[in-house]
């Protein structure tokens, strides 16, 4: 199979700082790869330096079949980038934005017009393409901007935390135009730190963290990779909370709260043995929640602290 | 297509689009523009008929007063505008850096060169034009060049030069600079310069230490020319300064921005 992208042993220090120590990647053409981590995992490093922005200290570096490192004229006219910040002309419209595009990537004039009509189109931005950028939502910006890297039908495209900052209704639409990429044949490397936007959208998620790869798979491996689901259960006082605890297997008190996580598969037999334990007892439930794995629980499996707090475990 | 080709191509397509930005943006023209020009009123009619009494006829060609004035001090008016126009410089390309749309441009196979150079003939042409309507006011005003054909011709060469010299300049203080706010301070001691030198008043009035600066500081030299080919006073060895002190700059500059920009990784 042809590699999109391939990283080997990639490492980058920002004076003594290391914020890239090994890292291995391969993105096969026409996949989504998601890298997956939080904030000063190094995610946006990794993007820079494969988008040919700033230059890796070690490491076997190649897109789109031409190594990063000498031939970064060759990745830049295969790849597309859209980063965190909206990479746009503000002073300039819609249209012009993209007409700047079509120009610098050299297309024929008839068809850059066409080809920016057609994005535009796709991405809503045909009534609001005489407007100068700047008059721009935030979703029409980031359409604006994804169209803008779309204008070089760019055969492998880095999106560095597409929808972050985005409303729910602007991150489906993203959504489905990365979808529709992928249908086409394109690469996508994304970095996200939304997990369910990994798992929505990627064949291959790599999770990073301390700048390692820590995991790497599918969704479904990942998931398979930490034990099953669980339940949560609410009591209304500290002494049902502690009954429960003793009587069921493997429970865990939920720090400062009167819950207690309960391992269970989620189907009817376990919920039912647990309830008629319980009712044994005449221990009093106050709700009951199911909780089936998740990618958050892969990353406190594999990296031992949660996605939101990077600062609770250190390595 | 060559790479020389595409540096080309590449410049004129963003040279386009940076003159599109100026004319969305014209307040930042007509404030350039209007600095040069308010001095130029303020230093003729307030300060002019006192002045011009104390030029010498040999720096006046023949004029006396006011007038005398006029003719001395527009030639320095016209390098306070280049002065002031390269402010615009150090602006738009610090606007550029500071905002997502560099890093576009980076991850494109863009022509080399080509944006730096899009910023330097945009702003050439932007400084050019703020000339033309200064001199114009000047003229309006009853500035009289005394200058043949050729003279004109070395003038505006000598004009496009020094220009040129302090874009470069500009664009790397707009490169070195964090944010917009300090780009659009750092250039501003350039303004100050004709001050220190023969733009108002002619060197020799000046104490010794500031004489001393005042000779020797790129302003006066190429003001004693660009004035001595407009108006026919003595020029002598302030042309090989002139133009001497405009390559230096512009090579220093250039080299600068270009390392500058190659370095720099933002954010």
């Amino acid at each position: 199979m042809s590699a999109a992208i391939s990283v080997r042993g990639l490492r980058k220090s920002f004076g003594e700082t290391t914020v890239l120590d090994g890292v291995d990647i391969n993105v096969e053409q026409g996949t989504v790869f998601a890298l997956l981590g939080p904030n000063g995992a190094g995610k946006t490093t990794i993007v820079r330096i494969l988008s040919t922005l700033i230059d890796a200290d070690a490491g076997e570096l190649t897109v789109a079949g031409a190594d990063v490192q000498r031939d970064a004229e060759q990745v830049r006219s295969a790849i597309g980038v859209t980063g965190q910040f909206s990479a746009l002309d503000e002073m300039l419209t819609g249209q012009e934005n993209m007409m700047l595009m079509a120009r610098l990537r050299h297309l024929p004039r008839e068809t850059g017009v066409a080809r920016v009509r057609e994005l535009l189109e796709r991405f809503e931005l045909t009534d609001a393409a005489a407007r100068t950028a700047s008059t721009y939502s935030g979703g029409m910006r980031r359409r604006l901007d994804l169209a803008m890297t779309l204008v070089g039908s760019p055969s492998v495209i880095f999106l560095d935390e597409p929808t972050t900052g985005l409303d729910p209704r602007s991150r489906r639409t993203m959504w489905e135009s990365i979808r529709a990429l992928v249908a086409a044949g394109v690469t996508i490397f994304l970095t996200t730190q939304y997990l369910d936007e990994a798992d929505e959208l990627a064949d291959q998620i790599a999770v990073l963290d301390h700048g390692r790869i820590v995991a790497q798979g599918s969704a479904e491996q990942l998931k398979a990779r930490i034990p099953g689901g669980h339940v949560q259960l609410e009591f209304a006082d500290a002494e049902a909370l502690e009954s429960a605890g003793g009587l069921l297997d493997g429970a865990a008190v939920e720090d400062g709260k009167l819950v207690l996580r309960v391992p269970n598969d989620g189907s009817v037999a376990a919920l039912r043995g647990l309830l008629a334990q319980l009712d044994e007892r005449q221990i009093e439930v106050q709700r009951l929640a199911m909780h089936t794995p998740d990618l958050d629980d892969v990353f406190f499996a594999v990296t031992g602290h949660p996605t939101t707090d990077e600062e609770v475990v250190t390595r | 297509m060559s790479a020389l080709s595409y540096a080309v191509t590449d410049s004129t397509i963003l040279l386009q689009r940076n003159l599109r930005r100026l004319q969305r943006y014209p307040s930042l023209t007509l404030m350039l523009v209007g600095m040069p020009i308010v001095f130029l009123l303020l230093f003729v009619y307030v300060f002019g008929g006192q002045l011009g009494r104390g030029l010498s006829g040999g720096l006046t060609g023949g004029h006396i007063g006011r007038s005398a004035y006029l003719n001395y001090l527009t030639p320095g008016i016209v390098l306070m505008t280049v002065a002031a126009a390269v402010q615009g410089t150090a602006i738009v390309v610090a606007m550029d850096m500071t905002g997502g749309i560099i890093d576009r441009f980076r991850t494109m196979s863009i022509g080399r060169g080509a944006v730096l150079g899009g910023h330097v003939l945009a702003s050439m042409i932007q400084s050019l034009v703020s000339i033309v309507v200064v001199l114009g006011v000047a003229i309006a005003l009853g500035f009289r060049p005394t200058a043949d054909p050729l003279s004109w011709l070395a003038a505006i060469g000598l004009i496009v030069l020094f220009t040129f010299a302090l874009i470069w300049l500009a664009a790397a203080l707009g490169l070195a600079a964090k944010s917009v706010e300090t780009a659009s301070n750092t250039p501003m001691f350039l303004t100050m310069l004709p001050f220190l030198g023969s733009a108002f008043v002619p060197v020799a009035t000046m104490p010794v230490g500031l004489r001393q600066f005042a000779r020797y500081q790129p302003f006066t030299p190429v003001t004693e020319t660009l004035r001595g080919l407009l108006t026919g006073t003595h020029i002598g060895a302030n042309a090989i300064g002139a133009v001497a002190w405009s390559i230096g700059i512009a090579v220093f500059s250039y080299l600068w921005a270009t390392r500058l920009y190659q370095r720099r990784q933002p954010r």
